[in-house]
């Protein structure tokens, strides 16, 4: 965007006032058509697991398709083999994600604004984990539980979450917080709030759409995954985990039921987040105008 | 706070998230390192016999399905950057007002489980599905003709559960280029190709270097798709660590191969990065 909307970009040349030959109409169509292609094949599988939602298979294999029915959205409520372990996997999301946006905001919120020695070491903290592959970090874990004779369940299931959550929040609130506005907080100190008062009303709304997003992929990240939780998870079964149990024998339509609500939650609480970034957006920018 | 104590306040910040990660994730890695060097089984006990040789023994052991892992995972880089970079491009610079709603649709697949869309590509490749099994009525295909359980199925896995991880940083590092520098290309006369390789593709290195690292690692030590996709033939390092830790409790050597794989990333990563002048990327 140019400032003040003032077209910097030179005066077309008398080529491109021309009409566009056919075949360069043809090439400028082609990054689209094949973006178009691309984003059909990334929704390929979710159309299938959504149709195979109300598919009525006889036996146990959902495989092949047998006839529509919406049976299936109104028994999966009743098959608690399925929904203790999703009621497991919303525990453990709901408890890991408040925890790592606690602590990876605490910490994004000193690596933007703060000062101090040892940033070196930390940093190296925060990422080596993003770039150990899962099998890894579970197997370190497993080793910890093992050695100290710990019984694995729910709990050290949210501790591994909460762990390779933390840096994942730090990223994203980093990524927030970068251009962030700090004339805003020394108005409010010049106009006599404290450092708490100005931390609570002025900072923690400006960077909430931040910690939303970061609560949000949290939530994601937790719910879905499967490879840590396995080396951690004990007798207890998480969401994944029972999926994965039960493809050995065929998995019932009613997990795509519980696939295909998600989805659309995911969805809608997406879009919402999305439009009310978008409204702070605009409310901080006018604000920013205020105090300037 | 006092005002000689005021810089505490950024470790006062640091100290739960960093307890946490030193806790759950650097003394696990130490543990881990001391297991893989202990001799002994699960019943009898194990004993720290600073056992270094076994570092060569499951390198020796399972040298097949390392080099499948690295070659997988080179593959599944490849593959993501050639579909990924063509879509990144046209969302960055020809996206205009549907940009947003592009990127949403690029990451919207992915808020389904990563097991159940694996799943659903075993389905959609089963050998008599709707999709093999009509082809095959046709008389289009072999009867013999199969996708699930070779290497194709899970590369092909693979790369589309990372995709995303691709075309995001590569969106990314496209979008911040500087339309001016393009256009500089074409007043210079020369040519949209000439314009892409000498300016666009260069400036876009950046996000080629995130997002091959962002597919590479979690590929090489993935199980899932080579264990719902794959064979026998298709076993990777991921299902071997996790074979030997979670069922047959091999604890020492499953340490020492994860170690092993952890150290193949490192210097690989390290590789790449002095191949495409990471200094230089990280710096801007």
């Amino acid at each position: 965007m140019t400032a003040a909307g003032i077209p910097i970009r030179p005066a077309a040349r008398p080529v491109a006032t021309r009409r566009p030959r056919l075949g360069a109409r043809l090439s400028r169509a082609v990054l689209p058509a094949y973006t178009l292609l691309a984003v059909i094949y990334l929704f390929i599988p979710i159309v299938v697991m959504m149709a195979f939602s109300f598919n009525n298979p006889r036996g146990r294999q959902n495989i092949t398709w047998q006839g529509f029915t919406v049976q299936n959205y109104f028994d999966v409520w009743s098959r608690s083999d399925i929904t203790g372990p999703m009621t497991s996997s919303l525990i453990v999301a709901a408890t890991a994600t408040v925890l790592a946006t606690v602590l990876g905001t605490l910490i994004g919120l000193a690596l933007t604004r703060y000062e101090f020695r040892g940033r070196g070491p930390l940093n190296l903290l925060i990422y080596v984990p993003l770039a150990t592959p899962e099998v890894i970090l579970g197997a370190s874990l497993l080793s910890l539980w093992v050695s100290a004779g710990v019984q694995r369940g729910l709990l050290t299931i949210i501790i591994a979450h909460v762990m390779f959550n933390v840096s994942y929040v730090v990223v994203t609130i980093r990524a927030r917080l970068a251009g962030f506005n700090r004339s805003l907080e020394e108005a409010a100190m010049d106009l006599g709030a404290n450092e708490w008062a100005t931390f609570r009303k002025i900072t923690l709304p400006l960077i909430m759409p931040g910690i939303i997003a970061a609560a949000l992929l949290a939530f994601v990240l937790s719910i879905d995954d499967y490879v840590i939780t396995l080396f951690v998870a004990g007798q207890t079964r998480t969401f994944p985990l029972w999926v994965y149990g039960a493809s050995r024998f065929g998995v019932p339509p009613e997990v795509n039921v519980l696939g295909t609500l998600i989805f659309v939650v995911a969805f809608v609480l997406i879009v919402v987040q999305i439009l009310w970034a978008r409204r702070r957006a605009s409310i901080e920018q006018a604000l920013a105008k205020e105090v300037k | 706070m006092p005002r000689r104590l005021r810089w505490l306040t950024p470790y006062l910040f640091l100290l739960p998230g960093g307890l946490w990660l030193t806790a759950f994730f650097v003394l696990p890695m130490l543990v881990m390192a001391s297991i893989s060097l202990q001799e002994g089984s699960l019943s009898s006990g194990y004993r720290l016999t600073w056992n270094f040789p076994i570092y060569a023994e499951v390198i020796t052991e399972w040298t097949t399905q390392f080099v499948r892992s690295i070659w997988y995972a080179a593959a599944v880089t490849v593959l993501t950057l050639l579909i990924g970079y063509p879509m990144a491009y046209t969302i960055a610079f020809r996206g205009g007002r549907f940009k947003n709603i592009l990127l949403l649709l690029v990451i919207l697949p992915f808020f389904t489980a990563f097991i159940i869309r694996t799943l659903s590509w075993k389905l959609i490749l089963s050998d008599n599905g709707f999709v093999l099994g009509t082809l095959k009525d046709v008389g289009i295909l072999e009867p013999a003709f199969r996708v699930l359980a070779t290497p194709v199925a899970v590369i092909g896995g693979l790369t589309y559960n990372f995709l995303p991880f691709m075309v995001l940083p590569l969106y990314v590092a496209l979008e911040k280029i500087d339309r001016h520098l393009i256009e500089a290309g074409s007043d210079l006369y020369a040519s949209r190709r000439q314009t892409f390789l000498r300016v666009t593709l260069p400036l876009s290195m950046p996000g080629v270097f995130a997002g091959s690292l962002l597919v590479f690692i979690p590929a090489i030590g993935d199980f899932i798709n080579a264990d719902l996709l794959g064979s026998r033939e298709t076993t990777m390092i991921g299902n071997i660590i996790q074979r030997l830790f979670v069922q047959t409790n091999a604890y020492p050597e499953a340490a020492a191969l994860s170690f092993v794989l952890m150290a193949a990333v490192l210097v690989l990563v390290a590789l790449y990065a002095r191949f495409v002048g990471a200094e230089e990327l990280t710096r801007g």
